[in-house]
C-alpha cells in the first residue's frame, strides 16, 4: 500500500468523521493532516443545536401524565396509540440525527455520539427519552467520560430501558447495576455478583417523572451501609459512579473499546495501555484522548488503513457526503438501515452493536454492493426486511412487497415507486474532475474513493460508459462504491 | 441513465458451467463428504415470530382455569380441533389432527427457559442464540453448528434461511448461513457480471478485505449451487400461494435434490396479539395449516418424511388471563410443534400446563429449549450438541 497524503487525509476524515464530502476531494491530496485536524477540531468546538422532533401535541400527551402511575390507566388501545406517534416521531428523529451526520461541520462530534450512541445502548418507545439521550451524548460526546457517565446514568432513558425504576429498597432490581459494570465501565470480570448487589441498593430511588426529569426517591433509597469494590460507605449512585471511575479497569475498558471502533479491530496492547494511563490521568477528558489517537504516527500506519468494515450508517452517510441526493422517499434510508442490521435508536441490546465482520453475511453484503444502484435507480429494491415486534408489535408498518405483490399488482408499484430512491445532485461532486485527464479519470477516482486499491482497473473500463467524460466520471464512480473495497474505510 | 441496466445487470446464461460437465466428471467434481444423500435427516424451523399465545393454539379443553381467565377468548370446545377429550388445537389448524392421527405429530409444552425475557428481541435473541438469559452471545445456535461441521467445506450452505435478511440464529463464529427469499432472484441478484468478474479477479491482500471477498465468492458459488439443485428435481406438488406456501414449495424442491442443507429456517409473523388476537392468530394459523398439508404430504409422496423434522417455535408464550383489548401480553414458556414421520415420541409428550401452579400469572417452564436443541443436534443430525450449545443438556426421546 502507497500511503500518500491524500491517503492519510481521507483516512483521518473516515475515521474521524464520516468521510470526505465532494467539496473537500480537491483539497486532500496537498493539506496537511495537522491542519486538517484542526479544522476538524474547531468545527467540532461549539456546542450542537439540540435535536427535537417531538411535536408539541405528544409532548403535551407526555406531560399530561406527569405522574407514571397514570400511564397504566390507559387502555390497550390508546397505549398502541402513543406507541405508534412515538415510532413515528423515532423515524424523524432517525432521520433528523442522518441529516447532521451527513451535512453538519462538526463531523468529529458526530462520529463520536454514534460511537457513545452504540456504547449507551438503550431501547426506549418514548421518544421524548431518546431525544433527551440522544442531546446528552452529542453534547457531552468530546467532554470528559465522568460528565457523560453521571447523565445518561441519570436519563430517563437508561433508567427505564434498565429497570432502575424498578429498583426500590425492600425489592432490588440489579439489572442497572450490572450492566453500568459490565458494559459502560470496567467490563466483565473486574467485579463480583456481590459488587453488584451492593450497587444495585445504591441506585434505589434513582428515578424519574412524567416529563422524563430525573427524580431521587428517598422513600426508596437503601441509605445503609454498602461495600462496592472493596469501598465501604452508605453509598448513593453518585458515589458507585465515583469507585468505578476512580477504578483504572475503566479507563482500560473504554479506552480499548475506542481503540477497536476507531483505529483497529485488534488492539495493539501496548498502544492501548498507554492510551489508558493518559486517559485516567486527565480525568478521563475524551478529547485530549481523540487527540492523541489522531496526531499519533502509528494511526497512519498502513496496517490501520482501509481494513475497517464500514457500520449501515458510516456506510450511506459517506455515500451521502461524497453524492448529494434529494430522497424521493427518506424512509428508504430506515429500509436500508434494517435490512444492512443497524436501525439508529434501535440497538439489539443493551450491549450496542458488535461491528466488525458481525455487520457481514452474504445477504448484507450483496444489499451492501447493490446500494448506489438502488439509490440512483438502476436498480429495484425487491426485499422484505424482518419486522421488530418490539417497535410494532403486530402493526407490520412495513408490508412485504412480495406479499402486496401477489394481490394486487397496481399496490406494488406504488409500494415500490415509494421507494424509487433518490435524485443525485452531481454537480458539486462533477466539479473536482473536470481537469483531470480522461486517461487518468478510473485512477484518480479509485484514489478518490477506495482506501485500498486493489481493483482490476481494466474491469472498470470494461463496464463504465465512455460516452463523454460526466457519464464516466458517474459510472465509475458508481461502480467503485459497488465494491466489496467500498466497505471499507 | 446513469449505467445502462443491461449492461450492468448481465445475467449468466441460465445453463451455468455445472451442468454443462459430463456426469462422470462431476463425480470426481467434489462430492464432499457433508454432502446430504437422500435417507439422511433433515430438520425445517419454523419460527412464529412476536409470541404466539400457546394457550390458544394447543387448548386444554378440560381446564376450568382456561375459560375463567379468558371469558371471551377462550376457544370453546366445539369450536376447537379436538385431538382426544382432554386437548384440542386451534380452530385453523385441521391438518395438524391428520398429523395427530398418523402419529406424526408431538407436542412439546411448557418449553422455556430461567429468568424468562419478555422484550421480543431480547427473548428472541436468546431462544436464537441458545444463551442463558444474562449473556449477550453474538453467534446462534445453527451457526456454530455449521462451524462444526463446515471446517473448510467450499459450499456453506448446510443451514439456510428462507428470508432476506439472515437470522442470528445462523450467524456462527467463522460460517454463516444464506438467507434468500426464492433461489432464482438469490442467482439473478449474485451472477450479476460486473460483481462476478470482480470477485474472479481479487488478489488475496490483506484479511479484512479477503473476508469479504470471500463472503462474495461464497454467495455467487452458493447461489448459483442452490439455484442449480433446485432445478434438479422440483417439487410438482400444488402449494398455497401465501409466503409460507412458496418458502416451504423451495425447501421441498431442495430436499428432493442433492443438496448439502440440513437445516432450513422459515418464520411467520406476527403473533403479537396484544389486541384483537382471535381473527390474527386463526389468519396465521390458517396459513401455517395449508403449506403444511402440502409440504407433509409432497414429502411423503416423495419418501422424504421420514428424514425430515419439522418444529415450530415462538419467543415466548402470553398471559394466561386475556387483557382488556381482545388481547393477550406477552407471557413466558409455550408449546412447541414437532412434525416428521420419523417421531419416537407422539401426541402430547408432555402434560399440558398447569394452571393452577402460575407464577404470577404466567406458566412455568418444564422443559429447557436448550434440551430441545440438544436432543435434534445429538439424536436427529449426529452433531457434537455439547460443542455447539457449550455445555451438556438433557436429552429428551422425541426423536
Amino acid at each position: 500500500m502507497v500511503v500518500t497524503n491524500q491517503l492519510r487525509n481521507q483516512h483521518l476524515l473516515w475515521r474521524a468523521g464520516f468521510g470526505p464530502k465532494a467539496e473537500q476531494v480537491q483539497f486532500l491530496a496537498s493539506i496537511s493532516q495537522k491542519e486538517l485536524f484542526s479544522k476538524l477540531v474547531k468545527s467540532s468546538d461549539k456546542r450542537p443545536e439540540s435535536i427535537q422532533v417531538a411535536k408539541n401535541s405528544f409532548d403535551g400527551i407526555m406531560k399530561g401524565f406527569a405522574d407514571a402511575g397514570k400511564i397504566q390507566s390507559l387502555t390497550q388501545e390508546q397505549k398502541q396509540q402513543m406507541r405508534k406517534q412515538s415510532r413515528e416521531e423515532l423515524k424523524n428523529l432517525n432521520g433528523r440525527w442522518m441529516e447532521e451526520m451527513v451535512n453538519a461541520e462538526d463531523q468529529l462530534r458526530e462520529k463520536m455520539s454514534l460511537f457513545w450512541h452504540g456504547h449507551f445502548a438503550s431501547r426506549n418507545l418514548n421518544v421524548f427519552f431518546q431525544q433527551q439521550l440522544l442531546d446528552i451524548v452529542r453534547q457531552n460526546a468530546l467532554g470528559d467520560f465522568r460528565t457523560l457517565l453521571r447523565e445518561v446514568s441519570k436519563s430517563a432513558a437508561m433508567l427505564a430501558f434498565l429497570n432502575n425504576q424498578q429498583n426500590r429498597k425492600q425489592h432490588p432490581n440489579e439489572n442497572f447495576a450490572r450492566e453500568v459494570m459490565e458494559l459502560f465501565t470496567m467490563g466483565r470480570g473486574n467485579y463480583t455478583e456481590n459488587d453488584i448487589k451492593e450497587a444495585a441498593r445504591a441506585f434505589t430511588g434513582w428515578g424519574f417523572d412524567g416529563g422524563g426529569q430525573f427524580v431521587f426517591r428517598q422513600q426508596w433509597h437503601d441509605d445503609g451501609q454498602k461495600t462496592v469494590l472493596g469501598k465501604r460507605g452508605n453509598f448513593d449512585g453518585d458515589d458507585v459512579l465515583e469507585i468505578l471511575l476512580d477504578n483504572k479497569k475503566t479507563a482500560q475498558f473504554i479506552t480499548r473499546k475506542i481503540y477497536r471502533f476507531f483505529v483497529n479491530d485488534v488492539p495493539d496492547e501496548a498502544v492501548v495501555n498507554s492510551l489508558a494511563e493518559q486517559f485516567y490521568k486527565s480525568g478521563y477528558d475524551i478529547s485530549r484522548l481523540m487527540e492523541t489517537i489522531y496526531s499519533s504516527d502509528w494511526f497512519y500506519d498502513p496496517k490501520n488503513i482501509g481494513n475497517r468494515i464500514k457500520s449501515p450508517v458510516e456506510l450511506l452517510v459517506g455515500i451521502r457526503r461524497m453524492l448529494p441526493m434529494a430522497f424521493n422517499n427518506p424512509d428508504v434510508q430506515l429500509l436500508f438501515q434494517r435490512v444492512l442490521g443497524q436501525i439508529l435508536f434501535y440497538p439489539p441490546n443493551v450491549a450496542g452493536w458488535p461491528g466488525g465482520k458481525a455487520w457481514i453475511d452474504s445477504s448484507t453484503l450483496m444489499f451492501r454492493l447493490r446500494v448506489p444502484q438502488l439509490l440512483v435507480g438502476t436498480d429495484e429494491v425487491n426485499i422484505n426486511p424482518k419486522t421488530d415486534d418490539d417497535q410494532q408489535m403486530g402493526m407490520g408498518d412495513m408490508e412485504s412487497p412480495s406479499k402486496v405483490k401477489s394481490r394486487n399488482a397496481a399496490a406494488y408499484k406504488k409500494l415500490m415507486d415509494k421507494f424509487a430512491g433518490a435524485t443525485v445532485e452531481w454537480d458539486v461532486y462533477l466539479q473536482n474532475f473536470t481537469s483531470t485527464e480522461k486517461t487518468k479519470m478510473i485512477e484518480t477516482l479509485s484514489q478518490t474513493l477506495l482506501q485500498r486499491q486493489g481493483l482490476n482497473k481494466n474491469l472498470l473500463l470494461k463496464y463504465a460508459d465512455i460516452s463523454g467524460r460526466d457519464n464516466l466520471v458517474k459510472s465509475v464512480t458508481i461502480e467503485l462504491m459497488s465494491t466489496p473495497e467500498y466497505q471499507l474505510c | 441513465m446513469l449505467i445502462k441496466r443491461k449492461q450492468f445487470l448481465q445475467l449468466g446464461s441460465l445453463a451455468t458451467a455445472t451442468m454443462m460437465v459430463p456426469k462422470f466428471l462431476k463425480a470426481f467434481e467434489q462430492r464432499p463428504a457433508n454432502l446430504v444423500p437422500p435417507g439422511n435427516k433433515v430438520v425445517v424451523v419454523i419460527q412464529l415470530s412476536g409470541g404466539n399465545d400457546g394457550l390458544n393454539t394447543v387448548i386444554p379443553i378440560r381446564d376450568d382455569i382456561y375459560y375463567r381467565e379468558r371469558p371471551r377468548l377462550g376457544i370453546a370446545k366445539d369450536k376447537a380441533v379436538l385431538l382426544n377429550d382432554e386437548v384440542g388445537l386451534n380452530p385453523s389448524l385441521i391438518a395438524f389432527k391428520d398429523f395427530y392421527n398418523d402419529g406424526s405429530l408431538g407436542i412439546l409444552n411448557n418449553v422455556g427457559y430461567p429468568n424468562p425475557d419478555r422484550s421480543h428481541f431480547r427473548s428472541m435473541d436468546i431462544w436464537q442464540s441458545a444463551s442463558s438469559s444474562s449473556d449477550y452471545v453474538n453467534t446462534g445456535w445453527i451457526g456454530r453448528y455449521l462451524d462444526a461441521q463446515c471446517s473448510g467445506c467450499d459450499k456453506p450452505t448446510q443451514a439456510l434461511e428462507v428470508d432476506d435478511v439472515l437470522s442470528l440464529a445462523l450467524k456462527g463464529e467463522k460460517s454463516k448461513g444464506l438467507a434468500f427469499r426464492d433461489p432464482k432472484r438469490l442467482y439473478g441478484t449474485s451472477q450479476e457480471k460486473y460483481f462476478k468478474e470482480i470477485s474472479a479477479a481479487h488478489q488475496p491482500e490483506e484479511e479484512t478485505v479477503d473476508y469479504l471477498y470471500k463472503t462474495m465468492a461464497e454467495t455467487i458459488s452458493s447461489a448459483d449451487y442452490i439455484f442449480t439443485q433446485s432445478k434438479m428435481h422440483p417439487s410438482s406438488a400444488s402449494y398455497p400461494a401465501t409466503q409460507l406456501g412458496q418458502s416451504l414449495k423451495t425447501v421441498a424442491s431442495l430436499i428432493f435434490s442433492d443438496i448439502n442443507t440440513s437445516v432450513y429456517y422459515l418464520s411467520l409473523g406476527s403473533f403479537d396479539t396484544h389486541v384483537n388476537q382471535q381473527p390474527q392468530q386463526e389468519r396465521l394459523f390458517k396459513e401455517l395449516n395449508d403449506a403444511m398439508k402440502a409440504f407433509v404430504q409432497d414429502l411423503k409422496d416423495n419418501g422424504r418424511f421420514n428424514d425430515t423434522l419439522v418444529f415450530t417455535f415462538s419467543e415466548f408464550g402470553r398471559r394466561v388471563s386475556q387483557n382488556a383489548s381482545g388481547g393477550t401480553d406477552h407471557g413466558t414458556a409455550n408449546n412447541m410443534f414437532l412434525v416428521s414421520g420419523g417421531l419416537k415420541q407422539k401426541g402430547l409428550i408432555n402434560p399440558l400446563p398447569d394452571l393452577g401452579d402460575l407464577s404470577e400469572g404466567d406458566l412455568k417452564y418444564k422443559i429447557d429449549f436448550k434440551s430441545v436443541y440438544a436432543t435434534i443436534l445429538n439424536r436427529w443430525l449426529n452433531a457434537n450438541d455439547q460443542l455447539v450449545l457449550g455445555r451438556q443438556y438433557d436429552q429428551l426421546t422425541f426423536v
